[in-house]
């Protein structure tokens, strides 16, 4: 889907970008992940040439994005900042509606796709006739989002879009973010520089610093096979809470003691250990699991999930 | 309180249609510059907002455009473009284009920068990023800048009047002239209520929120133009000639309303100011001025005066007026202003104008020049026996002599002298007289009876007419009324006059006020 081959990007004699490249596959959900100045952002604002590149070559479904004017291709490449920018002048329904305006979209058209947004966002559709400062930050955000789907763009580039939120809203949006049915279908680049983020929300992660890629890779791979000593001092500091991100219960479905009855209501595997634990920390629960249909029912407990974690993390850690 | 009050009201009723007619002139001459200011300042506060380089040069020339004096500027313009409302316009322009620039600049800028990245990231071209955001959101700080400039305008537009283009510093000027309260606030106020109800009217345009401002955007140039068209309105009538009166002349018994009583002239006449009525004569702008009879520059533009064959202008002699406890405080004082009286006729007069006002030598050589060659000049005794302050009005004669007295004083006697000159009209050197501010200036016979005494007219036709008539009433009056005396008089006669090119004159055969209304009223 989008194919990035020796990008660079300097100012002067400052490398902001070094000579990356990398491949997002079709629906991937691809995360930036760095500290502040190692050229995460300078590297998504190119993607919709905010900022033109240095040297290197930039291709989406096979099209060199540096050919053909940059206005027709940011207008179908969604865009969501950190600090949101929206316009301050124009009401909700107005701010939501701006790259459907320009492409000439009829009324009609506009008016439902605001509102199949507005639901699945759950925004009620009594903003439309508001002003950006008369919502909350969550809020904010919410429509910022819906503004960057409205044309339904096959693309989404997000510059560390919860950024500005409080911790509380900022855990919930995540959470319907990753809900959404409308990003599952998309091709998505994030920015941050938040760990637990970027392993809650990235397929793989793309760890940058001084402008160079230091790992890309899914998030059991960063934390289980580190490239090099900065990438796994980066991840050092929350590790413990990172790996049951990481891990999934079917890495550790060997491990997990067989089910002694059969049950009918079984759920998927595709969840990490943080989100089985979840469900496990009230007193006495149990998950009842199975990995493919028809296949065996494991039932584990809080205890034992946490036995199979630890002889999974000791296996690979070895 | 109470009658004086009345009174301006009185005259501003009489003079309604002359108050409407320079105060539509005023908004006219406010808005007509504006407009242009904003059609031209807006675009080059954008251009510097996006090549920032430029922004140093373009504020820095019009922030120094900004700093020239107002009756500099207009007097700049006058070779340029003449009298009337072009320079008027020209010279308004520019006092409104910095702050226009720097605000639409300041503005931009101010826009959020992501805000501006947001619209960039959506596909909108520089053009739409411009007029659907970056304009908008800076739509209130380019109107602060509207607003300042408007208030400024109706200020410096009071000028306008010097040059010919109306407004209402035609009251101003010539209720400073005349000595006349009422005129001045007749225009003052007026001027001031403008300035308010502009500055009032942009502040609640200012405060719009976002989404009415933009409606307001798109009305406000209709509204500049309809008011910016009101400085056409009055100026639909003419005549063969053209004559230039100062504000002064226009409301003097022994000037416009005496021309037109007497010899019932009826000429298209504008307002403008001594200080360029002579040259624009001389290059054809005018036909007929006013002025006086000793002008230096009636020498050097060639022109003429006309005889004055019914007597309207009464006797303007010149003599020092000097306050009476001055005169008991610096006992040589009267004897030693004396030694001027009688050396000065009016061809003399005129030549010594003629050096400072075409030759350009300072008013001090052309006096120490006169007073050596007459005889009188001694070297300054640099005395230190108390300080007599000399004042003048604003004019080269004034200046003259104020020099000569200077240098008599500080010759003959220990006294020391302070200048104070350049104190504008008649009004302001009076007041400063009477008020201890300065010792003594020079006055004209004419004047201290028509603008200071303004006594009925019954009394002015019965002295009017006889020079020595006029001193010794003058003198007995200022003796009576304000103690101040009347030494003797310096010989010349500098009298209003109505001056043509000779030119002109010979051909239209126009030698006296007469001939100049026969030849008006003919086909």
């Amino acid at each position: 889907m989008i194919k990035v081959q020796h990008l660079s990007k300097h100012y002067g004699s400052v490398k902001a970008v070094d000579g990356i490249s990398f491949d997002v596959a079709e629906q991937e959900n691809l995360v930036l992940l760095g500290t502040s100045g190692c050229g995460k952002t300078t590297t998504l604002k190119m993607l919709n040439r905010l900022i033109e590149p240095t040297k290197g070559k930039i291709q989406i479904d096979g099209k060199d994005i540096l050919n053909g004017p940059p206005e027709i291709l940011r207008r179908g490449i969604g865009y969501v900042l950190q600090n949101i920018g929206l316009f301050p002048h124009y009401t909700i329904a107005e701010n939501i509606a701006v790259v459907p305006k320009l492409m000439g979209w009829d009324d009609k058209r506009i008016k439902d796709r605001i509102h199949e947004l507005l639901e699945k966002l759950h925004l009620p559709d009594n903003l439309l006739n508001a002003y950006p400062n008369q919502l909350s930050g969550g809020q904010q955000q919410r429509v910022g989002l819906a503004r960057a789907l409205m044309a339904n763009p096959p693309v989404l580039l997000m510059d560390e879009p919860f950024g500005a939120l409080d911790n509380v809203t900022r855990t919930k949006i995540q959470a319907e973010f990753k809900e959404l049915d409308e990003l599952k279908r998309k091709t998505i680049i994030m920015v941050t520089h938040d760990v637990q983020e970027a392993f809650e929300l990235g397929d793989r992660i793309c760890l940058m610093d001084k402008g160079r890629i230091m790992q890309i890779g899914t998030p059991a791979q960063l934390l289980f096979n580190p490239a090099n000593a900065f990438v796994q001092d980066f991840l050092q500091g929350q590790r413990l809470q990172l790996e049951f991100k990481a891990v999934t219960l079917n890495d550790i479905w060997e491990l997990l003691p067989d089910a002694e009855v059969q049950h009918r209501k079984v759920s998927a595997t595709d969840r990490n250990i943080w989100a089985a634990m979840e469900v496990l920390k009230e007193k006495g629960a149990v998950l009842h699991l199975q990995q493919v249909e028809k296949g065996p029912v494991k039932t584990t407990n809080f205890a034992e999930l946490m036995s199979a974690f630890n002889r999974y993390q000791n296996h690979t850690n070895a | 309180m109470n009658e004086p009050q009345q009174s301006l009201w009185a005259f501003m009723v009489q003079q309604s249609d002359k108050l409407a007619t320079q105060t539509l002139q005023h908004i006219g001459l406010t808005f007509i510059s504006l407009l242009i200011a904003v059609i031209i300042g807006l675009p080059l506060g954008i251009f510097i907002a996006r090549k920032k380089h430029f922004s140093g040069a373009v504020l820095g020339v019009a922030g120094v455009l900004q700093t020239v004096p107002s009756i500099a500027l207009l007097g700049f313009m006058i070779p340029l473009l003449g009298i009337g409302p072009k320079p008027a316009i020209m010279a308004l322009f520019i006092y409104a284009l910095l702050p226009i620039i720097r605000n639409t600049y300041t503005g931009i800028l101010g826009v959020d920068a992501f805000v501006t990245e947001a619209a960039t990231a959506m596909g909108m071209s520089k053009w739409q990023i411009l007029l659907k955001v970056q304009l908008p959101l800076a739509m209130p700080v380019i109107l602060a800048g509207i607003r300042t400039a408007t208030v400024i305008n109706v200020g410096v537009a009071t000028l306008a009047s010097y040059i010919a283009a109306g407004g209402l510093g035609e009251f101003i000027f010539g209720g400073i002239s005349l000595n006349n309260t009422n005129m001045i606030l007749a225009g003052a106020i007026p001027a001031a209520l403008l300035a308010i109800i502009f500055d009032f009217l942009l502040s609640r345009l200012q405060n719009l929120d976002l989404k009415k401002l933009r409606r307001a955007a798109t009305i406000l140039p209709l509204l500049l133009l309809i008011l910016a068209s009101f400085y056409l309105i009055p100026s639909a009538y003419g005549s063969k000639l053209t004559a230039g009166f100062t504000p002064e002349f226009m409301g003097r018994q022994d000037g416009n309303l005496g021309l037109r009583e007497k010899y019932g002239l009826k000429i298209h006449t504008i307002v403008i100011s001594d200080a360029v009525m002579y040259k624009a004569a001389y290059e054809k702008q005018l036909d007929v001025i006013s002025g006086y009879s000793t002008d230096g520059r009636l020498k050097a533009f060639n022109l003429i005066v006309l005889k004055d064959d019914k007597g309207i202008f009464p006797p303007y002699y010149a003599a020092p007026i000097v306050r009476d406890d001055a005169l008991k405080r610096f006992p040589e004082l009267e004897k030693t202003l004396n030694l001027l009286a009688g050396h000065i006729n009016d061809s003399i007069m005129t030549d010594l104008n003629y050096r400072t006002d075409y030759l350009h030598q300072s008013p001090e050589r052309v006096a120490k020049d006169f007073l050596i060659a007459q005889g009188l000049y001694k070297p300054s005794r640099n005395g230190n026996n108390g300080t007599v302050r000399i004042g003048s009005k604003i004019f080269g004669e004034q200046y003259i002599l104020a020099s000569m007295y200077s240098m008599l004083i500080k010759g003959y006697t220990n006294y020391t002298v302070a200048t104070k000159t350049g104190l504008g009209g008649t009004k302001i050197c009076f007041d400063a007289l009477t008020h201890n501010q300065i010792d003594l200036y020079p006055e004209y016979t004419g004047t201290g009876l028509l603008v200071i005494l303004q006594p009925n007219v019954k009394l002015v036709d019965s002295v009017e007419r006889d020079k020595n008539k006029t001193y010794l009433y003058v003198k007995q009056e200022f003796e009576k009324r304000f103690n101040i005396k009347w030494l003797q008089p310096i010989g010349f006669n500098n009298s209003y006059a109505l001056m043509m090119r000779q030119k002109q004159s010979e051909k239209l055969a126009v030698k006296t006020i007469s001939d100049l209304k026969h030849y008006l009223d003919k086909k």
